[in-house]
């Protein structure tokens, strides 16, 4: 039974455009060290970027499998080109891999088919869920904006399916035809000199007021903001969520898991574990208002400690 | 091709019907629909009278269901569906999947069409549309060129209507949750962005302050006219530049290109601005009712002139032209 499996870890796939080496050291270090169940590998946010990773993706997977991790294809959020149609359609009828749909295209091409299901998908309520589930879903990765109440809505009005949601990370937040990345640097998308490859953290937007705000991310804006739900990841898992995903940020991701692992393990208490990341991903603070249906960006501290109540 | 026009007012939907729309939209005065704006849309006895009063003169009446069901609360959606069908709605534009499965189990015979806020960018995604539940119609996000557009239309099983004048949403609709970020109220659960309730002006020395939330999203200097808030529509700083980050405060209107829209296949061209008074409304759906059956000369002559009522307001091709992005 799905619910009553022992929550794990899950590795989202890189939103930002790495070099392919470094692309590759990284997933070779996760699958040596990091304590996670899945790791989820491939481009989600822009097509032009595809061939940075796929010289390396075997060998990628080939050391993640040996490690007896469980390998995930995602495919890309915005399909708009005929070509990205027919890259989508060839990854999924090759691979031997789940693969995870992050657009309605990907959901079409896996009907019948055991699939996961991206957090670039609409899923908010229990009813979308369901409706999956009967065309192949066997996992959710629910949309970040999602509230605690509609997650532990879904979750408990759809058996048989695995729920997970993102648990660390700048928010992925919107995305676009336009490429403000590349515009930013005086070039546009058609044209772009993968400039976004310059910032593997994000490029920073901030308002007039030098308040940072958000992030480009090539055709994506992500939040300034991380996403933690360290401290909540012990009520998600009892209420039902398999998996936590953990979105890869251009920082030590293993200790970053292994803080997770502790924090579900009970080893390790959330306060500490926040302390921690804090230290491992410095300058960015943490948020969780939409999983307490507030504002992303705000930071909700949990009664009865408020010593990381700080936020931007 | 038909001319679908927003209605967020009764008065604005009698103007529409009259000025010569083939279709209206319009949604109910809650959080089922993505214009949840204070003081606009529909009671169940409204729209039941305007559907009636459209019906007369040979008009539609679409209603818009396109947000996402909260959790919990899915009845709320169901009703609005059950209500808008008992009323005559010719189609219901849908969003969620959910409520797309529940009224082709539960109103088989109700036309569906996919909202823009459903996303499906490509004929893989609406023919996945069209298989599961049956929909006649998709408005097509604001992130495709006219020639994917065209390519598009060749491959895809239902017809095609595309938003050609008034708001322009820069990010893919349906998947953008900045609004949320900075407020907490998003499209896709709450039906509004950017909402009114979290704006603020204040006066800094010499420049006018706009706020969304905590945010500043733009500073007007002495002389600079003012613009609403709108999130992507900000001027944010960028290493050390300052400017509009995604998009500067332009509209779309791609009424130039009708000829090679009709060409492309596109049934039916949609009209924003719900939120809009009834007076921009009889005047935006008039001029473009007459620019669709008038000549390329004429129409340019009657567009100009539409131009003006957007006072120095700036208008794009926005995404269906390829040097856009």
């Amino acid at each position: 039974m799905a619910k009553t499996a022992k929550a794990t870890l899950a590795l989202g796939p890189v939103l930002y455009l790495w070099q392919g080496e470094k692309w590759r050291d990284f997933y070779f270090r996760i699958a040596d060290e990091a304590p996670v169940s899945h790791v989820y590998l491939g481009e989600t946010v822009c097509s032009k970027r595809f061939h940075f990773t796929e010289p390396h993706l075997a060998e990628v997977i080939e050391r993640l499998e040996n490690a007896g991790k469980q390998v995930i294809l995602s495919t890309l959020s915005l399909v708009t080109l005929e070509r990205e149609s027919r890259h989508l359609r060839g990854l999924i009828a090759d691979s031997p891999y789940p693969v995870e749909a992050n657009d309605l295209s990907a959901l079409g091409m896996l009907h019948g088919t055991p699939h996961v299901v991206g957090p670039m998908v609409n899923v908010y309520n229990a009813a979308t869920a369901r409706l999956l589930a009967s065309r192949g879903a066997s996992a959710i990765c629910l949309p970040p904006e999602l509230p605690v109440t509609s997650v532990e809505r879904i979750v408990g009005e759809t058996p048989d399916v695995d729920f997970e949601v993102f648990a660390f990370g700048r928010l992925p937040l919107a995305i676009s035809a336009r490429c403000a990345h590349a515009r930013a640097k005086g070039n546009i998308k058609d044209n772009c000199q993968f400039v976004c490859g310059d910032d593997p953290d994000g490029l920073p937007v901030r308002t007039l007021d030098r308040q940072s705000f958000l992030a480009l991310n090539g055709v994506q804006t992500v939040s300034h903001t991380c996403q933690s739900l360290l401290g909540e990841l012990q009520d998600l898992a009892a209420a039902g969520i398999s998996r936590f995903r953990l979105s890869p940020q251009d920082c030590d991701m293993v200790a970053v898991a292994h803080i997770h692992d502790d924090v579900l393990a009970g080893r390790r208490e959330a306060e500490d574990g926040l302390a921690h990341l804090g230290q491992i991903y410095p300058d960015v603070p943490f948020s969780n208002g939409f999983h307490h249906g507030q504002e992303g960006a705000a930071w909700i501290a949990r009664a009865r400690n408020t010593a990381h109540g700080v936020n931007a | 091709m038909e001319l679908i026009c927003p209605a967020g007012t009764p008065a604005a939907f009698r103007e529409a019907v009259d000025a010569g729309a083939d279709a209206v939209y319009c949604g109910f005065r809650d959080e089922t629909n993505a214009r949840n704006f204070p003081g606009l849309n529909f009671s169940r006895e409204e729209l039941a009278e305007a559907i009636t009063y459209a019906k007369k003169r040979g008009v539609q009446t679409f209603v818009a269901l396109n947000t996402f069901m909260r959790a919990g609360n899915e009845d709320i959606w169901y009703r609005g569906a059950a209500d808008a069908v008992k009323a005559g709605a010719d189609a219901l534009i849908l969003a969620d999947f959910g409520l797309m499965a529940h009224v082709a189990e539960h109103h088989p015979q109700q036309r569906i069409h996919v909202s823009v806020q459903a996303s499906a960018s490509n004929a893989d995604a609406v023919n996945f549309l069209v298989d599961a539940f049956g929909a006649k119609r998709v408005v097509l996000p604001r992130t495709l060129t006219i020639s994917d557009i065209a390519r598009l239309a060749r491959q895809i099983r239902c017809e095609i209507e595309i938003f050609v004048f008034g708001g322009l949403c820069v990010m893919a609709e349906g998947r953008c949750s900045l609004s949320s970020y900075a407020t907490g109220k998003s499209p896709n659960m709450n039906g509004v962005c950017s909402p009114a309730s979290h704006v603020r002006y204040r006066q800094d020395g010499q420049e006018l302050v706009s706020e969304l939330g905590d945010y500043t999203i733009n500073r007007f200097p002495e002389g600079e006219a003012a613009g609403y808030p709108t999130l992507c529509k900000g001027r944010f700083e960028i290493a050390d530049d300052k400017s509009y980050a995604f998009e500067d405060p332009v509209s779309l209107d791609v009424m130039d290109q009708i000829d090679a829209l009709r060409e492309a296949g596109v049934s039916a061209l949609k009209i924003e601005g719900r939120q809009r008074g009834k007076a921009y409304v009889a005047e935006v759906v008039s001029t473009l009712h007459r620019a669709l059956a008038a000549s390329a000369e004429e129409r340019g002559r009657l567009l100009s002139r539409l131009r003006l009522l957007s006072e120095g307001q700036r208008t794009t091709v926005g995404a269906y032209e390829k040097r856009w992005r």
